[in-house]
C-alpha cells in the first residue's frame, strides 16, 4: 500500500473520530453526522484512486453498485416516516452485518478457487480465524436485526394474511445458543486445517443465520432497545474482522469505535432498566406470569378531565410506546400548545431511557411534532418536579411509572421510573387497565388521584384537545 | 502478513476499543437514536473492503463468485452509508429545529 493511501485513511479515520465525539452533544450533533459523512467520502475516493492508479478495475461493477445502493439508501431516509425510525434503523444495521460478511467471503471464495493466491502460515490462520468470526458476527447481525424489524413491526403480511411476530425462549434454548458458538469455532479451526474447503464456511454461515435468529427470538417488546443498540455495536465489530482479512487500518479502526460506542448504549439501556446484559439476553422476562387484574376502575372523560386541566399551573407530560403506536404525537404537541395559550401553563415532557421501542424514541418522535428540545426532560432531572406539578398526564406509558418499582419486589424491582404518582393529580390515558410487558399490575391506576381516559391514543387526544378548546 | 502487521492491527482494534468507549460517556437522551443510526452509517466502512474486493482484475484471481459478492457487498453498505447519514441528518435537522429536508 501506498503512503498516500495510509494517510488518506487516517484522515479519514480521525473525521469518524471526532464525528462520533460531536453526535454526542445537541449543539454539536449535525455537524458531527457531517464529519462522519465526510470521513466515509474520503475513504471511498482514497480507495477507488488506488485502485485507478493501480490499474484496471471493474469500474461498470462498482459504479453500478455504488449508485443502485445509494439511491435505495438516500430515498429509504427520506421517505421513512419518523414512526417507522426503529425499524429503519434495525434494517441498516442488518445490510451493514451483511455487508461485512459478504466483503469476507468474497476474499476467501477468491483464495479457494485460484489455490495459488491461498496465503500461507500466520496469514493463512489470521485470514481464516477473522473471516470466520467476520461471518459468524455478520450474519448474525443480518439474520437478528431482520427478525428485530419484524418485532418492531409487529408482524409481516403474507399472502394477504397477519401473521404476528412470535417470541420464543424456552431456557433450554440457551443451551443451544452455546453449543452453536462452539460449533462455529470448530468449524473455523477445522477450515484453518483445510482452507480451499469452501464446506466450512457455509457451514459457519448457516449456524450464523440461525444464532441471530434464537438470539433475538425470545426477547420481548419493551426490551428492543437493548437489542436494536447491541446490534448496532456487532455490525461494527463485523466490520472490524472484515479489517483484519484485508489488513486495512480504517476498518479496523471504525468499526471497533462503532464497536465500542454501541456497547455504551446498550449498556445505558440496560441500566435504565436495572437490568445487565446477560439477564435480557439469556431469561426470559414478564410476559410468562402476567399478574391477573383483580380491581377494576371508573374510566374518566375528556370533558372532566379539561377542567382539571383549567387552572394547572404546571403539567408533566409522560409519554410512552402507546404514544407511538397510535402515533398521536402531534396531537400531544397541539394539547401543550392549547394550555401555553389559553391557561398560559408550564408544560415539561418527562422521557424515560428505555420508554419506546429503540434508544430515544420518544424524542425522535416528539421532535418531528416540533415540540421544543428544552421541554424533553430526562427522568433524572424532572422527578424532583413532580411534586411541585399540578398535573401528571401520562399517555400510554405503564412499566416506566409504576410505583411497583420501588418496592423492590418482582420483576420490575430496582428500575428507575418517572416519580409520575407524585403530582397533585394523574391522567391516564390508556387503552384499558391491562399489565405492561413487566406483566405487573400498575398501583397508580386505582389511586384516588388518578383519572384513566381509556381508549387509543390519538382518539383521547383529540376528544382531550376538543374538550379543551370549547371550555 | 508478518507477525509485526498482525500485532499492529491488534493494537489499533483494542484502542480504537478503548476509544470508542471514551468518546461516547454521557450522552443526552434525546441524541440517543441520531448517535446509534450515525454510528450505524459509519459502521458501513466496510465499503471500502467492498470495493476492494470487486476489483478482482487488477487482484489478477478473478472468479464470478466473488465479484458477484462483493457487488452485493457495495450494493447493501452503499444503503447503510449514504441511508444511515441521511436519515440521521433528517433527525438531526428536525431536533435543531430547523426545517430543511424532510418534514
Amino acid at each position: 500500500m501506498e503512503d498516500w493511501v495510509s494517510v488518506g485513511y487516517l484522515i479519514s479515520a480521525s473525521l469518524f473520530i471526532f464525528g462520533l465525539k460531536k453526535l454526542g452533544h445537541p449543539r454539536t450533533a449535525p455537524y458531527g453526522n457531517q464529519l462522519g459523512a465526510l470521513g466515509m467520502l474520503v475513504a471511498v475516493i482514497t480507495t477507488v484512486l488506488s485502485m485507478h492508479l493501480a490499474g484496471g478495475a471493474e469500474w461498470t461493477l462498482i459504479v453500478a453498485g455504488m449508485i443502485v445502493g445509494s439511491s435505495i439508501g438516500y430515498w429509504m431516509a427520506v421517505k421513512v416516516e419518523m414512526t417507522g425510525m426503529p425499524e429503519l434503523v434495525a434494517l441498516f444495521n442488518g445490510f451493514g452485518g451483511a455487508a461485512s460478511a459478504l466483503v469476507a467471503l468474497s476474499e476467501v471464495t477468491k483464495y479457494i478457487n485460484d489455490a495459488s493466491t491461498l496465503p500461507t502460515g500466520l496469514e493463512l490462520t489470521v485470514t481464516m480465524v477473522a473471516a470466520g468470526l467476520s461471518a459468524l458476527v455478520g450474519w448474525m447481525t443480518l439474520t437478528g436485526s431482520l427478525l428485530a424489524m419484524y418485532k418492531l413491526k409487529g408482524g409481516i403480511e403474507v399472502f394477504g394474511k397477519w401473521l404476528r411476530t412470535p417470541t420464543w425462549g424456552p431456557p433450554w434454548l440457551n443451551v443451544v445458543k452455546v453449543l452453536l458458538v462452539m460449533a462455529v469455532f470448530v468449524l473455523i479451526f477445522m477450515s484453518i486445517e483445510d482452507p480451499t474447503n469452501i464446506n466450512y464456511l457455509w457451514g459457519i454461515i448457516a449456524i450464523s443465520c440461525l444464532l441471530g435468529i434464537i438470539l433475538v427470538l425470545p426477547i420481548g417488546g419493551a426490551d428492543m432497545p437493548v437489542v436494536v443498540s447491541l446490534l448496532n455495536s456487532l455490525s461494527g465489530i463485523a466490520a472490524a474482522f472484515t479489517g483484519f482479512i484485508i489488513g486495512n487500518s480504517v476498518l479496523i479502526i471504525a468499526g471497533s469505535l462503532v464497536g465500542a460506542s454501541g456497547l455504551i448504549l446498550t449498556f445505558i439501556m440496560c441500566k435504565a432498566m436495572n437490568r445487565t446484559l446477560p439477564d435480557v439476553l439469556f431469561k426470559s422476562f414478564g410476559g410468562s406470569e402476567k399478574q391477573s387484574l383483580t380491581r377494576t376502575k371508573v374510566g374518566s372523560d375528556a370533558e372532566e378531565v379539561a377542567m382539571m386541566v383549567d387552572g394547572a399551573q404546571k403539567i408533566i407530560i409522560v409519554p410512552g410506546y402507546g404514544m407511538a403506536v397510535s402515533q398521536c404525537q402531534h396531537q400531544v404537541k397541539e394539547f401543550a400548545d392549547l394550555l401555553q395559550e389559553k391557561f398560559d401553563t408550564e408544560v415539561k415532557y418527562a422521557i424515560h431511557p428505555v420508554a419506546g421501542r429503540m434508544p430515544g424514541h420518544m424524542n425522535v418522535l416528539l421532535a418531528e411534532a416540533n415540540v421544543p428540545y428544552e421541554q424533553l426532560i430526562e427522568m433524572d432531572e424532572i422527578n424532583s418536579e413532580f411534586s411541585e406539578c399540578d398535573m401528571a398526564v401520562v399517555i400510554g406509558a405503564n412499566d416506566t411509572c409504576n410505583p411497583a418499582a420501588r418496592s423492590g419486589e418482582g420483576p420490575l424491582a430496582g428500575m428507575p421510573i418517572i416519580d409520575a404518582d407524585k403530582a397533585r393529580t394523574v391522567v391516564i390515558i390508556k387503552r384499558s387497565l391491562s399489565v405492561g410487558y413487566a406483566g405487573v399490575d400498575n398501583d397508580l391506576f386505582y389511586e384516588d388521584k388518578t383519572m384513566m381516559l381509556f381508549g387509543d391514543g390519538k382518539k383521547m387526544m383529540n376528544e382531550l384537545n376538543t374538550a379543551i378548546k370549547d371550555l | 502478513m508478518t507477525p509485526e502487521f498482525l500485532i499492529a492491527n491488534i493494537t489499533l482494534f483494542v484502542l480504537a476499543i478503548f476509544l470508542g468507549f471514551e468518546l461516547i460517556t454521557k450522552v443526552p437522551a434525546t441524541l440517543h437514536t441520531p448517535l446509534m443510526s450515525g454510528a450505524n452509517a459509519i459502521s458501513g466502512i466496510s465499503i471500502i473492503g467492498a470495493l476492494i474486493g470487486s476489483n478482482v482484475l487488477y487482484d489478477g484471481g478473478n472468479t464470478e463468485l466473488s465479484g458477484l459478492l462483493a457487488f452485493i457487498a457495495i450494493v447493501l453498505a452503499m444503503i447503510n452509508v449514504v441511508g444511515g447519514f441521511a436519515v440521521t441528518n433528517r433527525m438531526l435537522n428536525m431536533i435543531a429545529g430547523k426545517k430543511r429536508g424532510g418534514k
